[in-house]
């Protein structure tokens, strides 16, 4: 039996008190319980921001590494040591910013991954400037005149490039972000949450905006349906909604051609070619 | 027999390389040794390229810039590489245009007599045969391995273009080909560079690949990905070079040993990951294929332009590996031993290679992979009790385990951090002795770097100093300087960073001969050593140094 204690660890949060992004992490630390997953068995991976420290703060393997490069190495990691349930944990300026280049590489490669995406809608760890998602005329502490620039909506982009899980949650709804997670983590192949995580220090709006706006998917929507999903995806502003917004059946995974006529234990166990290998080739 | 030098030259996408291959494939059954080397335009058709073999009864593996022989399958190929002709040599070609040739109307029989073009070669190959004084059996063996799979008529209509070739050729030969090739018993095996780093990745026990295209190094993750079955070794072609060298960290960090391969461009992107790969204190081995920059450059021609920046690549302050192999042979060495070194010490290591290094082909008697042994460092799980990856020891290293091993937690941080890999601000304590804890290392590694190779260097008064692929050029201006009462020294690097503990010895003359504009090798030295150099020869025009090139400069 794994126990939330489990994943507990003494190292100092630096999140603001009271941030949301602790609401993510215990969602996360609950989803891994359930699912029974020890930490040796999970490895997380971030890049830089303030959804980038997450790994530090449960007991778990984890890879804190450059800004905007956590799928490459989540790729990189999980295809060397299947075994591991590998998941991302970053926020929209280090994965649609930095690193969109690899989100999108990541969509076609499909590989078995979970990347969930802290969205706040700015850059909280410089000090407020704009980010990918930061709606126009919004006014930020570069953009004084405000954003002129539209915002990216990665979860159409994804459902577009066949992502076959797609869902939104939202920090303040720890219950339901953790049953996302849980199915996020145990669909096979790229597994894609977005979650909504106000900042309470430089947000322009407070948490009770967006309770008030958001909304859960119910019984009635089918989130098979890939243009009711797209359609749920260009709900902005006075509506949001969270939940599972796409889901297909799972297509062929990153590497599975290599594992089934290779190998398909963790790359460590595997003994160097022989000399003769090279020799007679 | 003296060497035989060929040039076969003209555009691209006339055949030159396959006329190359066959002619290579029937000198080796001869039983002679070939030096393949090959020069081009960043283009797929047109342009004018040459691809030169030097034949000889030894290996001797080092370029030569004239021909004995010049086959041009063009008229401006003719022009413009006819300077490259000895005064005893001879030019094959359509149209007479000078003395000492065998013009042959290749396209008009081509056409005319065997129906098609594509024939053009193959009656090339068949003259060059005649020129050299080859057994033409022999041709007609290597002709048919190589169109078997296309089918009996294919292979019957290539031998009757080569026989005309030949014949054609044996007649315009009268009087100005002195040249015989007498079938010898000994039989020896070709060898890229390319081949050479690929085959070593996986003798080394690389298990992981990504890379992004670029010239000249594409061919390493090629030969991986055609190999797949025999060698085992994941491949994938990354989205750009940031991506490839994070998905070799990834992997790396997962305990699975890998690599990417680049050339200067590329690295530039990479060049944030080396720092990466060093505060994380992860191996990873990069293969930097050189050619001429700044920027773009000659994307397909050869320099040693990128030492001082692969030594010093990466932000902040770290311990890294840096080497320069000097031919096919040296890289299964080196590239082994800097696997072997990268997983020691958990550290980035960076092989500087070169276009001329990766795409010439170099004979060798045979090749000993056994002697070169993969050495891994992973720890036992079992024998450790409370596992932190930072543990600090006296020489820096602390003990390396991949995550999902053991109950063990492991962990990387990009930011300073403490013996557990959690980020720190801890100023007074933690930092510097993680700071510390790093560089332990590089001066462990330091001592574990092979002085660099000396010739003559007590009996000549003046020494060359060089680097890396230029190894054999080097020796070969040796010889030709010593031949004309000259003699002269030679202390070449392919370990390059951290330098050894090394003196040299005092009262000679040192040369900085390089094939790079500024003496990178010269300015590290200087640095390093205090050394002072009495001259330099650089050569920064895309092609490699030669023999001939440096002895001239040395005595004008």
């Amino acid at each position: 039996m794994v126990k939330i204690d489990d994943y507990k660890n003494d190292v100092p949060v630096q999140w603001c008190p009271g941030c949301p992004n602790f609401g993510i992490l215990n969602a996360l630390k609950t989803a891994l319980t359930a699912l029974e997953k020890m930490p040796h068995e999970c490895c997380l991976v971030s890049g830089i921001g303030q959804a980038a420290k997450l790994p530090h703060y449960l007991k778990c393997n984890f890879f804190n590494g450059l800004h905007g490069r956590a799928i490459p190495a989540a790729t990189g990691i999980h295809v060397a040591n299947p075994r591991l349930t590998t998941i991302v944990v970053t926020g929209e300026g280090d994965c649609y910013g930095e690193g969109g280049n690899h989100f999108l590489h990541a969509l076609r490669r499909n590989p078995d991954i979970t990347v969930v995406v802290h969205n706040n809608e700015f850059y909280a760890l410089t000090k407020g400037q704009a980010s990918p998602t930061t709606r126009i005329g919004e006014k930020r502490s570069l953009q004084i005149h405000g954003v002129e620039i539209a915002p990216l909506n990665m979860p159409a982009v994804a459902i577009v490039h066949d992502c076959t899980f797609v869902a939104r949650g939202f920090a303040g709804d720890v219950d339901h972000l953790k049953t996302l997670l849980v199915e996020a983590i145990g669909h096979p192949g790229l597994s894609f949450v977005e979650v909504i995580q106000p900042c309470i220090t430089w947000g322009t709006h407070p948490v009770s905006w967006y309770r008030e706006r958001i909304y859960t998917l119910g019984k009635d929507y089918d989130p098979a349906d890939r243009k009711a999903a797209l359609e749920k995806t260009m709900e902005t502003g006075q509506k949001i909604a969270t939940g599972i917004l796409f889901r297909a059946a799972p297509r062929k995974l990153f590497a599975a051609r290599f594992r089934q006529e290779i190998t398909d234990r963790p790359f460590a166990e595997i003994k160097p070619v022989s000399p003769q290998t090279v020799t007679h080739f | 027999m003296e060497d035989l030098n060929v040039v076969i030259a003209g555009a691209a996408g006339e055949g030159v390389q396959t006329v190359g291959e066959v002619l290579v494939e029937t000198i080796l059954g001869h039983g002679y040794a070939v030096f393949a080397w090959q020069e081009f335009e960043s283009r797929i058709r047109g342009g004018q390229n040459s691809y030169t073999i030097r034949i000889s009864e030894k290996p001797a593996n080092a370029p030569v810039m004239g021909a004995d022989i010049l086959l041009a399958l063009n008229d401006g190929a003719a022009d413009k590489y006819g300077p490259l002709i000895q005064k005893d040599g001879i030019l094959i070609a359509e149209k007479k245009i000078r003395d000492r040739m065998i013009p042959i109307a290749f396209s008009d029989i081509a056409e005319k007599e065997l129906g098609n073009r594509i024939y053009i070669n193959t009656m090339a190959i068949g003259a060059l045969a005649a020129a050299i004084g080859m057994n033409p059996e022999i041709l007609y063996k290597v002709l048919s391995q190589k169109f078997a799979k296309k089918g009996e008529p294919v292979v019957a209509t290539n031998r009757i273009a080569a026989e005309k070739g030949y014949l054609l050729a044996r007649e315009g030969c009268q009087g100005i080909c002195p040249w015989s090739l007498p079938e010898r018993d000994t039989r020896y095996r070709l060898l890229s560079g390319t081949t050479a780093i690929a085959m070593a990745a996986a003798l080394a026990g690389c298990r992981f690949m990504a890379a992004y295209p670029m010239s000249p190094s594409t061919g390493i993750i090629t030969f991986l990905a055609e190999n797949e079955k025999e060698f085992g070794v994941f491949t994938e072609q990354a989205e750009d070079e940031i991506s490839a060298v994070n998905m070799a960290i990834g992997a790396s960090f997962a305990g699975a040993r890998a690599m990417t391969a680049t050339s200067g461009g590329g690295f530039a992107l990479m060049v944030e990951a080396v720092s990466l790969a060093g505060m994380i204190e992860t191996p990873l081995v990069i293969i930097l294929g050189q050619r001429p920059g700044p920027a773009t450059g000659l994307p397909t021609r050869t320099a040693q332009g990128d030492l001082l920046f692969a030594v010093h690549a990466g932000h902040g302050e770290f311990p890294k590996l840096v080497m320069a192999p000097a031919d096919a042979t040296d890289i299964l060495r080196q590239i082994v031993r800097a696997f072997n070194l990268a997983d020691r010490y958990q550290i980035p290591a960076i092989v500087l290679t070169d276009q001329f290094l990766m795409d010439a082909l170099y004979s060798i008697e045979e090749i000993h992979p056994d002697q070169y042994v993969p050495e891994f460092h992973l720890a036992d799980p079992a024998i450790i009790d409370d596992y932190h990856r930072y543990h600090v020891t006296e020489t820096g290293i602390s003990p390396r385990l991949y995550p999902g091993q053991s109950r063990h937690l492991v962990t990387a941080d990009s930011d300073e951090h403490d013996f557990r890999g959690h980020i720190t601000e801890d100023l007074a304590k933690t930092v510097p002795v993680m700071v510390e804890k790093r560089l332990a290392k590089h001066r462990e590694l330091k001592t574990a770097i092979r002085p660099p190779e000396e010739v003559d260097v007590e009996r000549a008064e003046r020494i060359l100093v060089g680097w890396g692929a230029s190894r054999s050029a080097l020796l070969e201006a040796l010889e030709l300087l010593e031949k004309n009462g000259n003699r002269t020294g030679m202390i070449h690097f392919t370990e390059m960073w951290p330098l050894p503990e090394y003196r040299f010895p005092e009262g000679k003359s040192y040369w900085s001969v390089e094939n790079n504009a500024t003496g990178q090798l010269a300015r590290l030295l200087r640095s390093e050593y205090g050394i002072v150099f009495s001259g330099e020869i650089h050569r920064y025009d895309g092609l490699p140094l030669t023999g001939s090139y440096i002895q001239e400069k040395l005595q004008w």
